[in-house]
């Protein structure tokens, strides 16, 4: 009674295990087993020292709560006056404020780049540069645009007469972390305005050339037709850009040497962990980093309804 | 009908100057850090923005300086990325043939693992990756990025050559498991020719993002020799501590530009498709 369907799908479901065993090792390795001892940290006191002799003592939440812990409400100057508190602030305020500009930007590049015009390709090309560069050369670049003795930024300015002095806008904190939107919108404008693109390209020919014929505004058609055809898209291009504004790092680090007035989250954490040497400390504002970034994770993949089963 | 052509024609000028500024906003900070890389003394310090002299005083300076050997930081981001790109493609083909070709229990849970591995902020590792590094003596070696590395790159190859696979046709396999063909035959012979659009894009994205990666070759390696090409852009210094040498650091910001400029210039399409399908990280 043996059935030959049955069989050969008994045997492709083994297969399937073994070729996915290596991918899964791998991911349990980098990403599983280091979550789950960064989180152990988080209780303990561990020291970089410490972590390889094994000879930290569990703190239990003291690195969360109370006088020693991230979230520290008795500080005479209030919780968002401490480091972590302006670290969070920072990084929501850089999060939002980059990826709404970026949104909005990117969305214009997009009807431009769909447009009918000579060297098209040259442009589009033009536009993935700022994307596919390090982090660390964008931010080294305008870091010496934006200096403030010897930077074109402020030579043009003044030439212009629109300031009268020259500004240090990566020092400053008055500036400090706008400076650092202003590259990170330069940076990631392409992401958007290609994946915009993308969308753009898929609509119905049908439906423009109708309000072509019955004369409507291209203005208005674009808010009433075009728009809410690439809402969908847009969105999920959108928490995607959110989810990777707040693990922002590298622009920060080098742009303003992760002075106070513009640390963010994973800059925070960074500095506890290696340049101060406090791992259960900094694990634990990694762990509240994680769970924000996982809420958040949560919202994406429920606004995306991700196609998991294959079905289409 | 003349008022009409008037119209089109502001359309048309008002279309290329856009085209003009966008071009502007993209390429303007190269083209200044190229001026600039260009520059020595104290011409370094004028603000004009066309070149006076060229002078490759600051390129030959980036690989005579035995305390900073650029070259060999270029070597290292060379043999990490591209031991990141072989790895990952490895993994990513046979996991993509399970998850994108075979129904089993338990799929759509691992496919929503490997897509919230891929949305990781990289600090939620840094301590536990740390004491890992230490113990099985992969700290303070250029290759020994390659490990963390797959943190970013692994889930989202995984994710679009999965995508890529399971929209092939069906036909395809059915002939080879007739024949009796095993499945690694089937992954060798039939899918990995076919392939080849989706493994150049999800090779090319795996490059850049380790090419690019900052925050783990900063903190899992220290000495000089073994560093990367981020980090050591972002430790250049001059012979006073106080004194940055901007042109050697924009030389050194031109160098590793220049091929990732021919990368995207030569493969537009194919990036652009790969960031496209399934929404992948920039």
């Amino acid at each position: 009674m043996r059935n030959p369907t049955s069989e050969l799908t008994r045997e492709r479901t083994r297969s399937a295990w073994v070729f996915l065993a290596p991918t899964l090792f791998v991911l349990l390795m980098v990403a599983g087993w280091p979550l789950g001892r960064t989180i152990f940290f988080s209780f303990t006191d561990a020291s970089l020292e410490t972590i390889g002799e094994s000879t930290y003592k569990m703190v239990g939440l003291a690195n969360y709560f109370g006088d020693y812990g991230v979230f520290n409400f008795g500080t005479a100057e209030g919780f968002w006056k401490t480091d972590w508190g302006m670290a969070i602030g920072n990084t929501f305020k850089f999060a939002i404020v980059s990826v709404v500009l970026e949104t909005i930007l990117g969305v214009v590049f997009a009807l431009v780049l769909n447009a009918e015009f000579k060297g098209r390709g040259f442009v589009r090309a033009a536009v993935l540069v700022p994307w596919a560069i390090p982090t660390i050369v964008s931010a080294k670049m305008w870091a010496w645009i934006m200096h403030d003795q010897f930077g074109v930024m402020n030579a043009l300015l003044r030439s212009a007469h629109i300031i009268d002095h020259n500004i240090a806008w990566t020092a400053e904190p008055a500036y400090a972390l706008w400076a650092v939107v202003l590259v990170d919108v330069w940076k990631t404008t392409p992401f958007m305005a290609l994946l915009t693109l993308a969308a753009l390209q898929m609509l119905p020919r049908d439906c423009y050339e109708a309000a072509h014929v019955d004369g409507i505004h291209p203005v208005k058609v674009f808010f009433k037709v075009t728009l809410p055809l690439i809402w969908p898209a847009l969105m999920v291009a959108v928490i995607f850009r959110l989810l990777d504004a707040l693990r922002v790092f590298d622009i920060i680090y080098v742009m303003t040497s992760n002075s106070v007035s513009t640390i963010s989250m994973s800059g925070f954490v960074r500095r506890e962990i290696v340049d101060n040497n406090y791992v259960g400390y900094g694990s634990a504002a990694s762990t509240v980093l994680f769970l924000i970034i996982g809420a958040c994770t949560l919202i994406y993949l429920k606004v995306s309804r991700v196609d998991l089963g294959g079905k289409k | 009908m003349d008022l009409m052509t008037l119209q089109r024609f502001f359309g048309k000028l008002g279309l290329y100057v856009l085209v003009a500024l966008i071009s502007l906003f993209c390429l303007f900070p190269f083209y200044f850090a190229f001026v600039t890389s260009l520059r020595s003394g104290t011409e370094l310090f004028s603000t004009t923005l066309w070149p006076q002299s060229a002078s490759l005083k600051n390129y030959v300076s980036l690989f005579t300086i035995a305390e900073q050997p650029f070259g060999r930081h270029i070597l290292n981001s060379l043999g990490v990325s591209a031991m990141v790109v072989v790895a990952s493609l490895f993994l990513g083909v046979t996991a993509a043939y399970a998850l994108g070709r075979i129904t089993f229990k338990g799929k759509g849970l691992l496919l929503l693992t490997v897509l919230a591995v891929s949305m990781f902020p990289q600090v939620a590792v840094l301590s536990g990756m740390f004491e890992l590094m230490q113990a099985i003596g992969f700290y303070n070696h250029w290759w020994g990025l390659t490990l963390p590395y797959m943190v970013f790159t692994l889930p989202f190859t995984v994710w679009v050559l999965t995508t890529f696979v399971r929209d092939l046709p069906k036909e395809l396999e059915e002939a080879a498991i007739m024949d009796g063909c095993t499945p690694w035959g089937i992954i060798t012979k039939v899918f990995l020719p076919v392939m080849w659009p989706a493994l150049v894009t999800t090779g090319l994205l795996a490059f850049i993002a380790a090419w690019n990666e900052f925050m783990f070759a900063l903190t899992f390696v220290l000495d000089n020799s073994d560093r990367t090409v981020p980090v050591s852009i972002s430790l250049i210094s001059g012979a006073d501590k106080y004194e940055i040498p901007w042109g050697k650091i924009m030389a050194a910001s031109v160098l590793v530009t220049l091929p990732l400029i021919a990368l995207v210039l030569v493969f537009q399409r194919k990036i652009v498709g790969g960031l496209t399908s399934g929404a992948v990280k920039g």
